[in-house]
């Protein structure tokens, strides 16, 4: 009976610890608490008297403004999404934030130079903005597929041709740029999105669009043939050609998309509303790359580029970076936030390993004394981990 | 005349930081490590070596004395820096390039983090002036002197000095070529006894040295000694590895297209002064975009038949022999 017991418990236990989603989240979740231990460590080094008081707030001072943590999820779920996505197939989408700055300004392009009426004024405009996205994202497929060109190196040259470009248009255009102010006009309100109906907040039905994409995106990726081929590839290049997938248009297939999500990150922060009636959010073209694009790669590493997991960890950036914003009411920093997701990102690359080498030990703690795994169960484990 | 003597002294502080940041990627990937993470390992490397500068400048020191004291330094930091990477990379078995983002991505936050708490700035502003209107003897010489010794830093002295050093290491030591092995073929290098594990830290290493002081020589010869968060280096570690990329990883060829790449740039800055482009009245951002465009083309003519290291980015595991 009582022996059991015992082996049920262990049978459970097993198939938890060897779920290949329980041991990404377990290694993202490790991820993020060495990061935050190290940013709590900046913090204690910088300003030891309120330090702690700084810590809590990062944690917890983002339930205090919950709907906006949700309003600033949504461009980063996207660019998390384009990252993510592309990354299934071993491509690394650096370029994020050029397809984004590049949908952003689509958008507004159609914001400003289009008179359509207001139901459908901001739909085209989101459209726009997928599709300067999509432009933005094709090229380094382009040049990757045709040319050999590694994707990292033109994503992060088209980072900054497309910010130089952008930035040029918006400042020769006399109708979206105020010289005086030094960054767009407000957009005119049918071009907005609508917004949530929260007060104090610009949460908009962007979030609603970016968690129904995100879904989209699973069921491509597990349901479709080409979501098949798109995995297939980034498993094993040369297996995938020889069981005949086109390897070329799979590359630009899977940029575009990528790029699309990117433009549409872009179009939501864009076109969102704002919480001062008669205003409007507003580009200011400094030449700085867009950190939503940098942001979505951290979201996407700490997703394991899954696209249900890419929609929570957005959500939890967004919520550390809005707790971010007030530990400056204690002497801190916004940038502390910048600090620990690059650090989270930095553990997340090998989170992975380290979380595989933690369950080994963990599981021979609970088997200790009842020899059950064979050589064979031993290998198959780290098989599944590996993955 | 003086145009052209005005686009070489402003080209060489240029081209230099682009130099040995591109040699120290070199360095990096022959060993078999991606270092994707210049650009943060330079902005270390300026930001330790300004720093140092800043809390020395008012004792007295010699302005080049700042320079050499604040470039060990930088190079310091960009060493220690870089050892994050090979942690990863080389022990850790991790993703190369997501390492290097994430380089990339913390040293500015901390830079902005850290001026904005202690000085209130988004960056450091240092007061020395490195500047040096004439070397003196070699300032004399004709045309060259003019070319190269006057209106200058003594980075650029030391850049050259550097190439030098490196071109040595990399043909004619045993540790360039054992570096080198291990890039190309590492379980073959492993099975004549080079410690590969070693030899990828010592590359790295190197690239994080060569990086550092890369990164202090932008902001002497680019930022007149200032560092900023907010624009970092500007991309330069990035357009190093083109530039790396672009020399095929071999010293001289790198030291030619850095060159090239810094006449683009500074080209760009210059185009009031040169009456010919300035009649053609384009926008300033065409020939600010030109370095990227440039490494654009350069890389989709080069990459087809790239000579990259054959086992770069691809962690040394022994069990796969």
């Amino acid at each position: 009976m009582e022996g059991n017991n015992i082996n049920k418990n262990k049978f459970n236990l097993k198939s938890i610890t060897n779920n290949s989603a329980f041991s990404s989240f377990t290694a993202a979740f490790m991820a993020i608490i060495l990061g935050l231990v190290f940013g709590f460590l900046v913090m204690l080094f910088a300003k030891p008297d309120t330090a702690v008081e700084g810590f809590k707030l990062i944690i917890l001072g983002g339930f205090r403004r919950l709907p906006d943590v949700f309003y600033f999820a949504t461009p980063i779920m996207m660019t998390g999404l384009a990252v993510g996505f592309a990354f299934r197939m071993g491509l690394f989408n650096i370029g994020a934030s050029g397809q984004y700055t590049m949908g952003m300004y689509f958008a507004l392009v159609v914001g400003f130079m289009f008179d359509l009426p207001g139901g459908i004024h901001w739909i085209v405009a989101i459209l726009a903005g997928m599709l300067g996205g999509m432009i933005w994202g094709a090229i380094p497929g382009i040049f990757k597929a045709y040319l050999n060109v590694n994707e990292v190196i033109t994503s992060i040259m088209f980072n900054y041709i497309g910010m130089f470009l952008v930035d040029m248009w918006i400042q020769n255009s006399s109708v979206m740029y105020v010289s005086n102010m030094a960054r767009t006009a407000y957009l005119p309100q049918t071009v907005q999105i609508p917004s949530l109906g929260i007060t104090g907040s610009s949460v908009n039905f962007g979030i609603v669009f970016a968690i129904i994409i995100g879904i989209i995106l699973y069921i491509i990726l597990e349901k479709t043939i080409f979501g098949y081929e798109l995995k297939a590839t980034g498993f094993n290049k040369h297996a995938s050609e020889y069981a005949g997938m086109k390897g070329k248009r799979n590359i630009i297939l899977t940029m575009i998309i990528a790029g699309g999500l990117a433009g549409l990150g872009g179009a939501f922060a864009i076109l969102a509303p704002s919480a001062i009636a008669g205003a409007s959010m507003t580009y200011e073209p400094i030449n700085v790359i867009a950190a939503n694009g940098f942001n979505g790669i951290a979201v996407a590493l700490l997703g394991n580029s899954h696209p249900l997991g890419i929609i929570l960890s957005a959500v939890f950036i967004s919520h550390i970076q809005r707790g971010g914003t007030l530990t400056s009411l204690v002497g801190f920093k916004p940038e502390i936030i910048d600090v620990v997701i690059a650090v989270i990102i930095y553990f997340s690359a090998f989170a992975m390993i380290m979380n595989s080498a933690l369950g080994r030990f963990v599981r021979r703690r609970l088997h200790s004394g009842e020899d059950v795994n064979t050589v064979d169960e031993v290998i198959d484990n780290d098989a599944k981990e590996a993955e | 005349m003086d145009v052209i003597y005005y686009l070489i002294q402003n080209m060489l502080p240029v081209a230099i930081p682009l130099l040995l940041v591109a040699l120290g990627g070199m360095f990096s990937e022959v060993s078999g490590v991606i270092n994707i993470a210049l650009e943060g390992i330079m902005l270390c490397g300026a930001f330790f070596g300004a720093l140092f500068v800043y809390w020395i400048q008012d004792t007295g020191l010699a302005p080049q004395q700042i320079l050499l004291l604040a470039m060990l330094i930088a190079a310091l930091a960009g060493i220690i820096y870089s050892l994050l990477l090979s942690f990863a990379a080389v022990t850790m078995k991790a993703d190369q390039t997501i390492t290097g983002t994430s380089l990339n991505m913390l040293i500015p936050a901390a830079i902005l983090l850290f001026s904005k708490m202690f000085f209130n700035s988004d960056g450091i502003t240092t007061s020395v002036n490195f500047y040096i209107k004439k070397v003196p003897i070699l300032g004399e010489i004709p045309v060259i002197g003019r070319l190269f010794f006057q209106r200058t830093y003594i980075t650029v002295m030391i850049g050259i000095l550097f190439l030098i050093i490196s071109v040595i290491v990399f043909y004619k030591t045993r540790l360039g070529l054992r570096i080198r092995a291990c890039g190309e073929h590492p379980h073959a290098a492993d099975s004549v006894g080079i410690n590969v594990l070693k030899m990828r830290y010592l590359g790295v290493s190197i690239s994080g040295l060569l990086g550092g002081i890369g990164g202090f020589f932008y902001s002497v010869g680019v930022m007149d000694g200032n560092v900023n968060g907010h624009t970092g280096v500007a991309g330069f570690g990035f357009l190093a590895l083109a530039v790396m990329i672009f020399g095929q990883w071999r010293p001289m060829k790198i030291f030619f297209a850095a060159l090239f790449f810094a006449f683009l740039r500074t080209l760009a800055y210059s185009i009031p002064l040169i009456p010919v482009l300035r009649d053609l009245g384009m926008h300033p951002t065409y020939y600010r975009m030109l370095p990227y465009v440039a490494t654009m083309v350069v890389l989709a003519f080069t990459s087809k038949h790239s000579r990259a290291p054959k086992a770069e980015g691809i962690p040394y595991d022994k069990s796969q022999r």
